[in-house]
């Protein structure tokens, strides 16, 4: 078997793991913006951005980065291993996808350390 | 299992039952997400940035376009939540049985529904 060189957990069982407990991740971290942004119904630079100056939110949210970029790969993956049979061409979405949650780790980082 | 039964997979001409519609959506809503993280990153770094970028994106947010950006964001983000929530429950062994998958499939699409709708009011 050739065919898992490219899943990110080297195997189906961790992938499920994986998107299962990012997925969590996410949903959590979704929830508390939300909730964030309804009790400040007329939400100010200084709110905004003194959550995002705390730590504690720094490592939430890198948290929740690193999660959308694994979540996303495994979702990506699996999407193009169902419906791109050509090797060829799946190869070159999952190097377009690689790209993206590459550019999307990075680009993330830099805005929540603000370069 | 006899194998001469005769089989259809041509989708166009099988109409999907409500888990199939929840799950396919659940799956698009995700596709779609993956490229939404561009402008999400792009939001958040302008109203991080500075006083004034935060309040130029909230101007923004007056367009047309903008606003509908927004709120299909927000209705994928609602949806996919809602779909990956059903998926764990069912991951817990809840909701199963075919007509647990139906009622866990009109939960998932009625509640994804609200969701949408709320994202329509808040954004307008």
């Amino acid at each position: 078997m050739v065919a898992s060189i490219t899943n990110l957990g080297r195997s189906g069982l961790y992938d499920w793991v994986i998107q299962r407990l990012t997925a969590v991740i996410l949903a959590v971290y979704t929830l508390f913006l939300l909730g964030f942004v309804i009790a400040h119904p007329d939400l100010q630079y200084s709110d905004w951005q003194g959550l995002f100056s705390c730590t504690a939110m720094k490592i939430a949210s890198l948290l929740a980065l690193i999660s959308i970029c694994a979540h996303g790969w495994v979702g990506m993956w699996t999407i193009a291993t169902d419906y791109i049979k050509p090797t060829g061409i799946r190869f070159l979405f999952l190097l377009v996808t690689a790209a993206f949650v590459f550019v999307y780790l990075v680009w993330g980082i830099d805005i929540l350390w603000g370069a | 299992m006899n194998s001469n039964r005769p089989k259809n997979l041509d989708l166009t001409t099988i109409e999907l039952p409500l888990p199939a519609k929840a799950s396919i959506l659940h799956r698009i809503s995700g596709f779609a997400l993956f490229f939404a993280v561009a402008f999400m990153l792009t939001a958040l770094n302008a109203s991080l940035e500075s006083a004034e970028s935060f309040a130029e994106l909230k101007s923004t947010f007056d367009n047309g376009l903008a606003k509908l950006i927004t709120w299909l964001i927000l209705s994928a983000v609602g949806y996919h939540l809602i779909a990956g929530i059903k998926h764990l429950v069912m991951d817990a062994g809840i909701g199963e049985s075919k007509e647990g998958g139906k009622v866990g499939a009109i939960i998932t699409l009625v509640g994804g529904a609200i969701v949408i709708a709320l994202a329509g009011v808040w954004v307008w």
